[in-house]
């Protein structure tokens, strides 16, 4: 049983998303800010007549933010539009989706966000849930950050 | 009305053309059960239309053909070929009205009978008339497929995006006059275009509220109810689906209001209301949310009976539901299952109950209130999303940044150059005073962290529960926007109410007003900068004035309420109209005392004003102003005054100025309507009609619907033209009146108020009677 796979390029590493998720992965255009919005919100962009709300990958995954990264993967995650930024996309592969082995231990957001191995060509890539990078909306997160 | 007419007939064409093939199958085939059962539909949707557009005729031809369908449905008739035939026959007598309707022309009725005639069991095969040349008229409307409305509006974002977009690249090199003409004319197409298309999903409230009041009379009259709806902000615009959303909730809420909230009108005459219930209904966007009301002034909820239901049924114990607060136990309505009322009636209560209302109402993302005033009525209010609806709203720039504020929370927007604006730093927090009015000040740029915003101008924003002034870089445009919901990420910082894409290509964020206030912490400001006032005022006391009242007690009356102190004599002082009047300058005002004022010689008065209304407050003598200290003691069943202070090491009596006007505004509140009778000249509204304003009447020259005047006035050579129901007339002179002539001298100023007031006392006592 093979799936469909999008491998990206984000964080400094290879990671595989299954392409079921994935809208479209395209450039990016001018993201305008929304202030006061979790940092892993980037701000929001036009994608042709469509508003996506545009998510700093590298942010969601706990690290600093990706300042450069101009391409995303386009997904729709409970009726809304996201645009997950990556440095690079390659394409599209079938692979075999394996468990996460026992013994890996993962750090904070990778945790919560990789659901499964995937191996290319000996290499093993994590397989990321993009739902998971969403933050939530809750006014819980602004008081953090307001603390 | 219009509309939904043409809806019917674009809806029963269309079924027609469908049922076509369907009646020619079950014309072959008389036992095939689905044909019969899409005929059935058919009439029975026709027969159910007809009784809501008072179509009598088409609506008996449906209701015959139902009845015979319904008795082969049940097995009682044979569908025979007679029977099919004669169904037939009514099915495209039906198709001939609808045209009929449609083209405005009329049809004959003498075969109907014959019709209707032919679906009897024993009827003889009736020869089928001829029809003649059908005229069809052109169909003035298309039902479409909301989702297609929806892909149009998407294309034509793009259409717009890329319009701009070749404006962009075109403007980058020199381009020929031809080209830019083309261009032009390209976007104005197709900026008309979007605005077309944007209007296809709008669609005001009307189309909603324009069947209630058929709807409210045909629950009230089974009932023998009487009830009056009143419908306001019929002209909010609601994106259409959404109008479809609301019908069945909104539809539910008012047959329960007629049926369980408004009583009989022995009930309601019996508990001191107007027989007739009163509705409202009415809409109003505020914010980002549109909000219907639904309010009667019938008996409200029964919490009390609600809650031993609830018990009753095991749905909560005991303890819980004692433990509950008045709101919890008022929402218990939501319960599955469970009413307040005992038995079901026809109209309401057949087990579609409150929680099916709140749940659809949920589902499409809005939220239901109630407030309920036992024994006097229930309001219920829905609150639904803007989303997709098209909001008017002002553009403002915030240093680089642009955000979107909806126009109608907007009161104005002005510059901080100039004397009119003054910004002052109160503790830490900022205060802007606009034309000597004083509002909390939230700067945008540092409440949502952009950094070099400047503020040049502040926006008035109004919420609910106070205004405040935004700081805003600059006003750069006002448009008319697709508002769309933002992800929750963006939504849960409390201050956007959606985002739009404006032609520009950049996304950009609608504030909302009311959460801007509350994410920056005002608690509603403008209170707290009232208390404060007064707090320093109250550290001087309140300045009142000390006087010995009519009965000899010595009291004082806040100064600030204190218009000026007269000397007048208790000849002009009449019991008129139930109370005491003093007729005063041509005008009359009412009086307020603590006894009886002397009959005769000077009496002094204090004049009193709320700044709107004005009464009269007469006193034996005033003496001084004074300050009254901080600490009164209260008292006790003495209504009309506030307290007891010491002045002067004396107890004084504080008036209670509210409880004076309180009972002043009560009668002011309804005030008596003048209707004038025009003579043609203007003379009464130029003359006459400040006059009477001034003594507190309403003046008007046609009465609205469901208005009664109390006292019609016109001049005595042009008597209204109906007298009737004894209302109350005066009839003014051109000319002073003879000895022995009747009327009123139209500038005996002192006698027309007099004869005024006289009518409206004769109609009360009339009314009285009637009520007795």
């Amino acid at each position: 049983m093979s799936e469909l796979f999008l491998i990206a390029h984000l964080a400094g590493r290879w990671v595989a998303v299954a392409a079921s998720q994935v809208d479209s992965a395209v450039d990016i255009g001018e993201v305008v800010a929304a202030p006061r919005a979790s940092p892993a919100v980037r701000g929001l962009a036009a994608l042709r007549s469509r508003v996506v709300t545009v998510i700093d990958t590298q942010v969601a995954l706990g690290q600093g933010p990706a300042l450069t990264a101009r391409r995303a993967i386009i997904a729709a995650i409970d009726g809304h539009h996201y645009a997950f930024l990556v440095d690079a996309f390659e394409d599209v592969f079938p692979f075999e989706r394996a468990p996460l082995s026992s013994g890996l231990v993962l750090e904070g957001r990778w945790a919560a966000s990789a659901t499964g191995i995937v191996e290319r060509d000996g290499e093993p890539l994590l397989v990321l849930d993009l739902a998971a990078l969403v933050p939530a909306g809750m006014i819980a997160d602004d008081q953090a950050i307001a603390a | 009305m219009d509309d939904l007419l043409q809806e019917f007939i674009a809806e029963t064409r269309e079924t027609l053309d469908a049922l076509s093939g369907e009646i020619v199958l079950w014309e072959a085939n008389p036992t095939d059960r689905a044909r019969l059962d899409a005929i059935f539909r058919f009439v029975h949707t026709v027969k159910g239309s007809c009784g809501f557009l008072d179509l009598p005729r088409l609506g008996r031809l449906a209701h015959a053909a139902e009845d015979v369908l319904a008795a082969v449905r049940d097995g009682t008739r044979v569908p025979d070929t007679a029977l099919v035939n004669a169904v037939l026959a009514i099915v495209d007598r039906i198709g001939e009205l609808t045209e009929a309707i449609a083209a405005g022309s009329p049809l004959d009725d003498t075969t109907e009978d014959l019709l209707i005639a032919a679906l009897a069991e024993d009827a003889l095969p009736v020869a089928q008339a001829m029809a003649g040349p059908q005229m069809r008229s052109a169909s003035r409307s298309v039902r479409l497929a909301v989702d297609l409305l929806d892909r149009m509006m998407a294309g034509m974002s793009d259409m717009v995006l890329a319009r701009n977009e070749l404006a962009r690249r075109l403007r980058d090199q020199p381009i020929d006059p031809r080209v830019e003409g083309a261009l032009e004319r390209l976007s104005l197409t197709v900026g008309e275009m979007r605005d077309t298309i944007s209007r296809t999903r709008m669609q005001r409230i009307e189309a909603l509220f324009s069947a209630m009041p058929r709807m409210v009379r045909d629950t009230a009259t089974p009932l023998g109810k009487l009830v009056t709806l009143e419908v306001e902000g019929a002209d909010v615009e609601l994106d259409r689906e959404m109008i479809e959303l609301l019908r069945d909730p909104l539809v539910h809420i008012i047959r329960n209001s007629v049926d369980h909230g408004i009583e009989s009108p022995a009930e309601r005459r019996a508990l001191g209301k107007r027989e007739a219930g009163r509705l409202l209904v009415s809409a109003r966007q505020t914010g980002n949310q549109i909000v219907l009301e639904v309010s009667d002034d019938g008996r409200g909820i029964d919490v009390d009976r609600l809650v031993a239901k609830a018990a009753a049924k095991g749905l909560h114990t005991e303890a819980k539901l004692a433990a509950m607060t008045e709101r919890q136990r008022l929402d218990l309505i939501f319960t599955p299952g469970l009413s307040s009322r005992d038995t079901a009636t026809a109209i309401s209560g057949r087990g579609v109950g409150m929680d099916v209302v709140r749940a659809n109402i949920e589902q499409i993302g809005g939220r239901i209130a109630m407030r309920n005033r036992s024994g006097a009525g229930l309001t219920i209010e829905l609150q639904v999303p803007l989303t997709l609806s098209i909001i008017p709203a002002i553009v403002v720039g915030v240093g680089e940044q642009r955000f979107a504020l909806p126009r109608q929370s907007i009161e104005e927007i002005v510059a901080i150059r100039g004397d009119a604006v003054r910004i002052d730093e109160l503790g830490d927090s900022r205060v802007a005073t606009v034309r000597g009015r004083r509002l909390p000040l939230v700067d945008l740029a540092s409440l949502l962290g952009i950094a070099g915003g400047r503020t040049h101008a502040l926006a008035i924003v109004g919420t609910r529960d106070g205004n405040f002034a935004l700081g805003i870089g600059a006003v750069l445009d006002s448009e008319e926007l697709v508002v769309k919901p933002v992800c929750p990420a963006v939504m849960g910082t409390g201050i956007y109410a959606g985002q739009t894409l404006p032609d520009s290509g950049l996304p950009m964020l609608l504030l909302d007003g009311a959460g801007v206030a509350a994410v920056a912490g005002l608690r509603f400001e403008p209170q707290a900068i009232v208390t404060e006032n007064e707090a320093a005022v109250h550290e001087r006391g309140i300045e009142a004035l000390l006087f010995d009242d009519l009965d000899g007690q010595r009291r004082a009356l806040p100064l600030a309420a204190v218009d000026r102190v007269e000397t007048v004599s208790a000849l002009a002082i009449r019991r008129t109209g139930g109370r005491l009047h003093l007729s005063i300058e041509g005008g009359i005002v009412p009086l307020v005392t603590m006894t009886e004022p002397p009959a005769t010689g000077q009496v002094t008065l204090l004049r009193l004003t709320d700044g709107v209304t004005e009464i009269g407050y007469l006193i034996r003598d005033a003496h001084e102003i004074v300050t009254l200290p901080v600490a009164m003691a209260s008292v006790r069943g003495r209504p009309g005054i506030a307290g007891v202070a010491v002045v002067n090491g004396e107890q004084v009596e504080v008036v209670d100025g509210h409880a004076l006007f309180a009972g002043e505004m009560a009668p002011a509140a309804g005030r008596p309507l003048c209707l004038l009778h025009h003579d043609g000249t203007g003379w009464m509204d130029t003359f006459l009609r400040p006059v009477l304003e001034a003594s507190g009447y309403r003046c008007a020259s046609t009465l609205a619907p469901g208005e009664t005047a109390a006292v019609t006035l016109a001049m005595d050579d042009d008597p209204p033209a109906t007298l009737a129901g004894g209302d109350p007339v005066v009839l003014l002179r051109r000319r002073p009146a003879m000895p022995g002539e009747g009327g009123i001298y139209r500038y005996d100023r002192a006698a027309l108020i007099a004869a005024v007031a006289a009518g409206m006392e004769s109609r009360r006592d009339a009314v009285r009677e009637m009520a007795r």
